[in-house]
Parts: structure tokens; C-alpha cells; sequence
């Protein structure tokens, strides 16, 4: 049982960086369905510069550079040219698609540098590591999937409890009133979509340089758009997408395992779950009408200050 | 004026591309016989099958000396026109003889044979062939599958043998059973468990699936899918790991060793038959006897007696007095699939559906 649930964490953390990004980006009032194009732009990214640097921080950093280049792009046509939110999402998902398998041609089936894979090896954190049961689950894992909790407590503190947290808020639920009270919208909207990104970056890179250290050019296989599924799971929480994440992984995982159990339930009915919950939960939130589960008002509405 | 003197530039300057173009042509050896165009589903440098397939054709290029040349197309999916289009463009290349690398490839090779009577149509996999210039060609994987078989089960300590399975179709169940027979003639002991994906290449999952079979306590891991994501996991966890498609080690020094396929063994003789024009389609079946099929070097961890065992049944194959399906088999509900003193021929190993007994799979 800790073995599969530990697994889950390393299945649902892709899952967890790309929900984060794109619950920032909706908090900013924008839908950037482009997340499994800067996911695979991310991950190729971070192959090429831990194949060419052997440099592990380097690696993450060019990463994030990566999916924010991508979340640039969307940035660029839906907050300063006004472009369809979805069109220009959809656009950028087919544009990092080909951006990998261009860019990765060359490194196909090659291997990650082992000083890089070292880097990422599982370490257990002293004391946390020992806890009964939670420990090996959580803190038996790769410095990579610890940076996944530090910016999950980070992006909760952000939102909850500070001012600029409040002030992105404003943005999504009503772009025009915070535009009006003082905020600088652009910017707040520019930051954020390009944070997004940068998260959907790592998301990818976890994928190409620590769950699979050899160049794919189809690791990321539809994760992207789980996490954009996710994101309504979870109701825009960060805290709730850290056991969202981990669930939806656990259900991509879970055929497998009943599988070699002895149990034959088609992996395929489990990939359908995340997409079934998703819908499920949207019915009842909508029913329910209850304020903290609902989508930022001003989503996929572009801003033009002079239409007020 | 001035727009006819445009218009008749502008055609002059078309018309010495198309001349330069043509220049480059003749330019070419004219020592060539044939000129192949290849179609492979995914990219030459893959570590898996469209590598195996690419150096093949290298490797045929090389052997016939400049009478051979060839064109190649990678990441063509499994669509009809694609297919069709792609190939069309080949024979507008020049090309005389159009393999085709996919099993889903097979449909467009079929329609463009009638079309084209004077091109040959090569496609790997299933069983539509005509009279003339359009035949199939696939290998007997079982023999290979067999002795990677003995090698893992000389190594396992725990009788477990992981096997991440792509889909639960024929062509998978006969790797997996004759897998199955390899290690139960080493270790009768031995239990194959098998986690099946359902897709032919997904690395994630495929590293996934090999992770659910060493949490359940397997020690030495096989595949059949697409990368070399399995061999990571093994390799990760101190786990034996058998190769599959190309001979491609990314498990150190746990690599045993892979079953491959040799494609360059049936590029030469099928393209001197078709220089010499004694091409017949006859539905090609290479073995481990023409080369076709092969067997990466066995590592020296697996026992120096049961290496010279896979020698031995090795050189029996090739002698052609040792069949990887010899009775009594049985499928794992029971039923016969192999009565007790027969062996199965091509036909009959092509119609198994299921998985023998000594494999847990669902």
C-alpha cells in the first residue's frame, strides 16, 4: 500500500506543477489550454540543457524559461492583441508539440548525463523521512518533487494571505473593477500566465529528466490536459490540487496495479475517471452555486479598457 | 511589355530550377538498380524497431555496393492517404521498390500494387500479398523470445519475470508464451507476470507498468513496447533487464541481453531477387536460421552451463530440429493449445489468443 501511494506522488507530481500554473493563469482571469505544449516545451528544454550543461539547476531554471516562452506567446495574442483565449491555447499546444520533436530530434533515445540523474536520485530528508507511514510516501522522494510542495505552500500562501494575492483575484473576478480601483491589469495578467507557464514547464521537465531520463518526444501523452481538468476538480485551490494531483495520478497508475494483482478492470475505464469526476464536480458546484467553488468570474473574457 | 518581360522572367527562373533539379538527377550513378523508399512509423534514431529498420537499410546500401540506393520517410502515421501520398512521392523520386515498416501501412501498399505493376511493394507484417509485386515479410520472434527466456530465468531469485506487454493481440501473446517456454525449460519453478499497457509506446507508462511488476516482487523485467523505458526502471531498482527490437543497453551492467530483429538479412535477398528479376511474392518468414531474428550477446551473469545451453538450442533452431511450440502446452484456463507430440507450425502459432500456463496476466 505505501509503495503504490508513493508512486501515486510520483504519477500525480507532472499532474500537481502543470494544475498549479494553469490555476494561476485562470486566477488571472485567462484559460491557457496550451498547458501540454509548454509542458513538452519545458521538457525539451531541460533535456537539451542538462544534455549540454551536465548542470542540474541550470536544467530546472531553462525549464521554467521554456514554458514561460511558451505561456509568452499566449501572453502576448490573448492580453495585448485580444485574441480567443481557447483558439490561441489550442494553437500553442500544437506549437510545442512540434517545438520538441524539432528540437529533440537529434537526442531521440539518447540518456540524461548520470550527474544530472544523481542530482535527482531519491534522498530521504532526515527526521520528516522517518515518519511512520506519511514519511516514506512523501519525504522518501526527489528533490524535484520536494520543490513541488515548497511552490504548492507558497502558491496557497500567495493567494490567501497576501495583498498582491488578493489584487490577482480582483483581476479574475472582475477585470474592469480592479482595473478601476488602481491595479496595473496588463501586468498582473502578463505575470501571472507567464508564471503558469514556467510551472508547466517543470511539469514537463519532471517528466524528461527524472521520470524518464532518456529523450521521448511523446512524454508528456495528454498529462496537460489532465491538469486542466484538474484545475476545475479542485475548485482553483492550490492546496487541494497537492491531493487532486496525487489522486488523478493514482488513477493513471491504478489498472496497472490491479493487474499484477490479479484483477482485471481496463485501465481505460480508470483513464476515463479524472474526466468523469471533473464533469461530476462541475454539475454540483454549478447546483450548488457556492462562491469558493466557482470559476473566477471574468475567465476567457478578454479586457479592453475602453469597451467598459 | 514590361509585364510579359515579368512573366517571361519569372518563367525562365522556374524553368532553370526545374532544369538544375533534373541536372542532379542524371548527375547519379547510373549503376543503380534499385531505388527503395522507405516508410517508417517513428524516427530513425528511436533505440527500438524504426532503428532496427533504418540500419538495415544502411547496412543493405553497403552491401550492394552502389547497385542500391534508397530514400526513407520517418514518423508517417498510420493513415491510408499519408501512406499513399508519401509513397507516390517516392515513386515520382525514382524509387522501384517501396518498403513499408508498419503493420497499419499495409492497406495503402495493397491499393497502390494494382495501381503500379512495375513497382514492388515490400510491407512488414500481417498477410496480404498478390502473385507480383506485392508480398509481406515478418520473422519467427518466438525463437528469440524463447532464449531470452532461459537467460532470465537462469537469474531470478525471486521465480518472478516481469513482462510489460503492449497490447493482448497475437503477435504479443506469441512473444509472451514462447518467453514463458524459454525460462520453464531453464527453472520449471518460474512465474511470468505480465502487465499489458494497451498502447505500443508510451514511456511513462511503459516505466510504470515495469514498476508495478517489481513492486510485486519481480527481478527480472522484459517488454515488448516501443522504448527503453522498462530496462530504466529495472536498472533503478538493481533489476535484470531484457532488451527488445534493437540491441540497446540503458540498464548497465543489469542488461542481459534483447531479441532484435535484423532487417538487412531481408533487404539483401529480397532486393537481389528483384535485380536478378527472380522476385516471387511468397510471404517472407525469416528465422533464426537466415538471420532475421537474433540474439544479442548473453551477459556473463547468467550461468557459463545455461549460456551454452541457449548456444546449443540456438544452433538446434538454425538446424531447424528444435520448435519453440512442442507439446503438451496449454492455454491458462486449461484448454489445449498443443497436443502432446505435435508442434506448431506457422499457422498455428499465428492463431494463438491467448496466454499458456506458468503466465499470470488478465
Amino acid at each position: 500500500m505505501q509503495v503504490f501511494l508513493a508512486s501515486c506522488v510520483v504519477a500525480g507530481v507532472p499532474l500537481l506543477f502543470a494544475t498549479l500554473g494553469e490555476l494561476i493563469t485562470e486566477k488571472a482571469g485567462n484559460t491557457n489550454l496550451g498547458v501540454e505544449g509548454m509542458m513538452l516545451m519545458g521538457a525539451v528544454m531541460a533535456y537539451v540543457t542538462a544534455a549540454g550543461t551536465q548542470n542540474p539547476y541550470l536544467t530546472v531554471l531553462v525549464a521554467a524559461l521554456a514554458g514561460a516562452l511558451g505561456a509568452l506567446i499566449y501572453a502576448v495574442l490573448t492580453i495585448s492583441l485580444r485574441a480567443n483565449q481557447v483558439v490561441t491555447g489550442l494553437t500553442l499546444t500544437i506549437f510545442g508539440t512540434g517545438f520538441a520533436k524539432f528540437v529533440g530530434q537529434p537526442y531521440l533515445g539518447k540518456a540524461v548525463p548520470a550527474e544530472v540523474t544523481q542530482f535527482f536520485a531519491k534522498k530521504s530528508i532526515p527526521l520528516l523521512g522517518d515518519i511512520p507511514f506519511i514519511g516514506p510516501i512523501f519525504f522518501r522522494q526527489d528533490v524535484f518533487i520536494y520543490l513541488s510542495y515548497v511552490l504548492c505552500v507558497l502558491a496557497a500562501v500567495y493567494m490567501y494571505r497576501t495583498r498582491m494575492g488578493l489584487n490577482l483575484k480582483a483581476v479574475g473576478e472582475n477585470t474592469a473593477a480592479a482595473d478601476a480601483s488602481g491595479i496595473n491589469v496588463m501586468l498582473y495578467k502578463y505575470v501571472h500566465v507567464l508564471i503558469g507557464g514556467a510551472m508547466a514547464g517543470l511539469g514537463g521537465a519532471y517528466l524528461s529528466i527524472v521520470r524518464i531520463p532518456l529523450w521521448q518526444e511523446d512524454v508528456v501523452n495528454g498529462r496537460g490536459w489532465i491538469a486542466v481538468a484538474l484545475v476545475i476538480f479542485v475548485a482553483w485551490n492550490p492546496i487541494k490540487a497537492f491531493f487532486g494531483a496525487i489522486v488523478f495520478g493514482g488513477l493513471s497508475i491504478m489498472g496497472m496495479r490491479l493487474q499484477v494483482m490479479g484483477v482485471g478492470i481496463s485501465q481505460y475505464l480508470f483513464d476515463m475517471v479524472p474526466y468523469l469526476a471533473t464533469i461530476i464536480i462541475v454539475i454540483f458546484s454549478t447546483h450548488k452555486k457556492r462562491k469558493e467553488s466557482q470559476p473566477p468570474a471574468d475567465l476567457s473574457n478578454n479586457y479592453f479598457r475602453e469597451e467598459r | 511589355m514590361k509585364k510579359f518581360l515579368a512573366i517571361l522572367l519569372a518563367l525562365v527562373m522556374v524553368f532553370s530550377f526545374v532544369a538544375c533539379g533534373g541536372d542532379e538527377n542524371t548527375d547519379e550513378g547510373s549503376d543503380v538498380q534499385v531505388k527503395v523508399g522507405y516508410i517508417f512509423i517513428g524516427p530513425i534514431n528511436d533505440g527500438g524497431f524504426t532503428q532496427a529498420m533504418y540500419e538495415g537499410a544502411v547496412a543493405s546500401k553497403e552491401h550492394f555496393a552502389g547497385k542500391m540506393d534508397f530514400i526513407y520517410r520517418e514518423n508517417v502515421a498510420e493513415d491510408t492517404q499519408e501512406v499513399k501520398s508519401t509513397a507516390l512521392n517516392m515513386i515520382d523520386e525514382g524509387c522501384n521498390v517501396i518498403i513499408a515498416c508498419s503493420f497499419g501501412f499495409g492497406d495503402a501498399m495493397n491499393e497502390l500494387s494494382g495501381e503500379y505493376p512495375d513497382i514492388t511493394f515490400l510491407h512488414f507484417s500481417g498477410a496480404m500479398k498478390n502473385d507480383t509485386n506485392f508480398d509481406n515479410w515478418f520473422g519467427s520472434m518466438e525463437q528469440a523470445r524463447y532464449l531470452t527466456g532461459m537467460a532470465a530465468a537462469s537469474v531470478t531469485e525471486s521465480n518472478i519475470l516481469g513482462y510489460v506487454a503492449a497490447h493482448p493481440y497475437t503477435e504479443v501473446q506469441i512473444g509472451i508464451n514462447a518467453f514463458t517456454l524459454g525460462a520453464q525449460a531453464v527453472n520449471p519453478d518460474v512465474e511470468v507476470k505480465v502487465v499489458y499497457i494497451n498502447t505500443w509506446g508510451d514511456a511513462e507508462l511503459e516505466k510504470t507498468g515495469a514498476e508495478q511488476l517489481l513492486d510485486a516482487g519481480a527481478d527480472v523485467i522484459c517488454y515488448h513496447a516501443d522504448s527503453t523505458a522498462a530496462q530504466l526502471a529495472a536498472a533503478e531498482r538493481d533489476a535484470w533487464a531484457i532488451g527488445w527490437n534493437y540491441p540497446k543497453n540503458d540498464a548497465g551492467d543489469k542488461y542481459l541481453t534483447a531479441a532484435y530483429w535484423n532487417p538487412e538479412v531481408y533487404f539483401n535477398y529480397a532486393l537481389q531477387n528483384i535485380m536478378d528479376g527472380t522476385f516471387v511474392p511468397e510471404s517472407y518468414y525469416g528465422t533464426m536460421a537466415d538471420g532475421l531474428i537474433a540474439i544479442d550477446e548473453v551477459s556473463e551473469a547468467v550461468p557459463v552451463e545455461v549460456r551454452n545451453q541457449i548456444n546449443d538450442i540456438k544452433q538446434q533452431m538454425i538446424d531447424g530440429t528444435f520448435e519453440v511450440f512442442t507439446g503438451p502446452i496449454y492455454y491458462k484456463d486449461g484448454t489445449v493449445l498443443c497436443e502432446e507430440g505435435q508442434t506448431l507450425d506457422r499457422a498455428g502459432i499465428w492463431s494463438i489468443t491467448n496466454e499458456i500456463q506458468g503466465v499470470s496476466a488478465i
